[in-house]
């Protein structure tokens, strides 16, 4: 077993066994923190893919932004003191129907799929300024788009707090 | 960051330069690589545990002698072996966990905290010959990176179980966010001037003395140097301003605020696990003025041009400008009052961010006319 090989299966643990965790702790902090380690993993994944700027965003927006917001939510929905979640199984059809379909949809992709694996080794070669030249070239009206949407976000939020100040 | 998948599948991204026998490396099979891998980035680890030493006692020192006193004067000459008693009395502690606290976070997180400050260690260049990772995403890495502490502060703030607790992690995860942005700005205009996120390549471009430091306006030509100047030393100043925030240090220690949070998200740790996160914290202050060395102050090459430059120089270059805005840190610390926490983030976000996009846009016209 090559280096390469020992590192995919250490990342791919971390990520499977986490997110293990998120899904069955009965615990909702738990399964908040849980998170974080797949995001970590996953960050791992991407660097192991040579795709070193999509990792460090991955960490950059998952876990500094994402992973945080909703700890926060977690944290003061539950109260400081352990005040116990609902964490049971319900919906069960709808679940095992929905569930069933997208693993179905990607076990077939999977195995249509034909993997082409390079034969000789593949240098590497930082993705972040293909990246740049990308989105403001051949992707700048996606990019642009997207860029007005988080805008409109942003502002929406600004908004939403400032109305509840003068509620009060 | 990335791994070339060379035909023997060895670990690459040690960027050890011409100065080491890569050859030999590839050589010793996998184990051996991976032998190699745990004991380059160890030595970060044993810089850490020295620093902390040498600041601990600075800290007392400069602290006592800011405010008339003498501090530690029976433990070695002039108190210098006070660090190794601190760190005597911390081991013999008592490892105590409340009953109610969430054990598991609880022993997680000092660790948490400690690891997303060594990650970032990984993209801090030494020196010429010395970078844990050369990858070309460093300063963003580094900043992505610190999230990292974030969660760890919310783990052990929640962990405790107590509302000081709770209200310090709150407090450190808001301002640490909140600061995230200015401090990305001010890189990014570091970014803008030398073209690179790698810090290796940005110490590189300020090589050659002391007028070529990017806080001086960097080796541009003079006209667009002139020009530059004064927004360049806007934002090391708030770089300088924004990573104290980062770090939770005064004027910005409100999580902490020892007198009216007790201690903040720490405050139920004792012993070994509290000394870690004094040790992630006493971490995070050199590793956010080496950022700020590698981006501004030149990193490891010598003010002096040639003058006192080689790779060996380049460590001492490197560490002692480090430690120069460490002594800043101090200084601030025994100095200014803490700031409230609507002041707190009226600074951030009304002061600061408006003042780095003035930077960022006047920059980049500067560079591209």
């Amino acid at each position: 077993m090559d280096l390469y090989a020992i590192i995919f299966y250490l990342f791919s643990i971390v990520t499977l066994a986490s997110a293990a965790v998120v899904v069955f702790s009965k615990n909702i902090v738990h399964s908040a923190f849980a998170l974080l380690f797949t995001f970590f993993g996953v960050a791992g994944l991407y660097v192991l893919l040579m795709a070193d700027f999509l990792a460090v965003t991955q960490l950059m927006i998952y876990v500094g932004g994402i992973l945080v917001l909703l700890i926060f939510g977690v944290m003061l929905t539950s109260d400081v003191i352990n005040v116990q979640m609902k964490t049971g199984t319900m919906q069960t059809l709808p679940a095992v129907l929905i569930v069933s379909a997208l693993a179905g949809t990607l076990v077939g992709v999977f195995w249509s799929t034909d993997w082409k694996v390079a034969q000789n080794a593949v240098g590497f070669e930082s993705t972040a300024p293909k990246i740049g030249q990308m989105f403001l070239t051949s992707y700048l009206l996606p990019f642009e788009i997207a860029s007005v949407v988080l805008l409109v976000a942003l502002i929406g939020a600004a908004l939403i707090a400032r109305r509840e100040r003068k509620a009060s | 960051m990335g791994l070339p998948r060379s035909k023997r599948g060895n670990l690459r991204q040690f960027d050890i330069a011409t100065s080491f026998p890569m050859d030999a490396i590839q050589n010793l099979g996998v184990w051996g690589s991976i032998l190699i891998a745990v004991l380059l980035s160890a030595i970060p680890i044993v810089f850490i545990l020295l620093y902390a030493l040498v600041t601990l006692y600075m800290e007392m020192k400069v602290a006592a002698h800011m405010q008339d006193r003498v501090a530690y004067m029976r433990t070695g000459w002039h108190g210098v072996l006070q660090p190794f008693a601190d760190i005597l009395k911390l081991l013999q502690k008592e490892d105590i966990i409340s009953r109610q606290a969430d054990r598991a976070l609880f022993i997680l997180s000092p660790y948490v905290v400690f690891i997303g400050t060594y990650a970032g260690f990984a993209a801090i260049p030494f020196s010429s010959i010395y970078i844990g990772s050369n990858i070309n995403l460093g300063a963003f890495f580094i900043v992505a990176a610190s999230s990292l502490v974030v969660i760890g502060i919310l783990m052990g703030g929640w962990a405790s179980n107590n509302k000081w607790s709770i209200f310090g992690a709150m407090r450190s995860a808001a301002q640490m966010i909140s600061y995230e942005i200015p401090t990305a700005l001010a890189i990014l205009v570091a970014v803008m001037i030398t073209g690179s996120l790698n810090l290796q390549d940005v110490t590189r471009f300020q090589e050659g003395g002391i007028q070529n430091w990017l806080l001086f306006g960097g080796p541009l030509p003079l006209m667009q140097k002139i020009l530059i100047i004064p927004f360049t030393l806007i934002t090391f100043l708030i770089l300088f301003i924004a990573s104290l925030a980062e770090v939770n240090r005064t004027p910005f220690d409100l999580p902490e605020a020892e007198s009216e949070l007790v201690q903040g998200f720490n405050t139920e740790y004792s012993g070994m696990r509290f000394a870690m996160f004094y040790l992630a914290e006493y971490a995070n202050m050199f590793l956010v003025s080496g950022v700020a060395v590698a981006l501004f102050l030149g990193g490891w090459s010598s003010p002096f041009g040639s003058f006192l430059s080689g790779p060996i120089w380049g460590i001492f270059w490197f560490i002692g400008k480090g430690m120069a805005l460490v002594f800043l840190q101090i200084w601030i610390r025994w100095t200014l009052p803490r700031l409230r926490v609507d002041q707190l983030m009226y600074t951030s976000w009304k002061v600061l961010t408006p003042f780095l996009f003035v930077c960022i846009i006047a920059v980049g016209l500067i560079l591209v006319l």
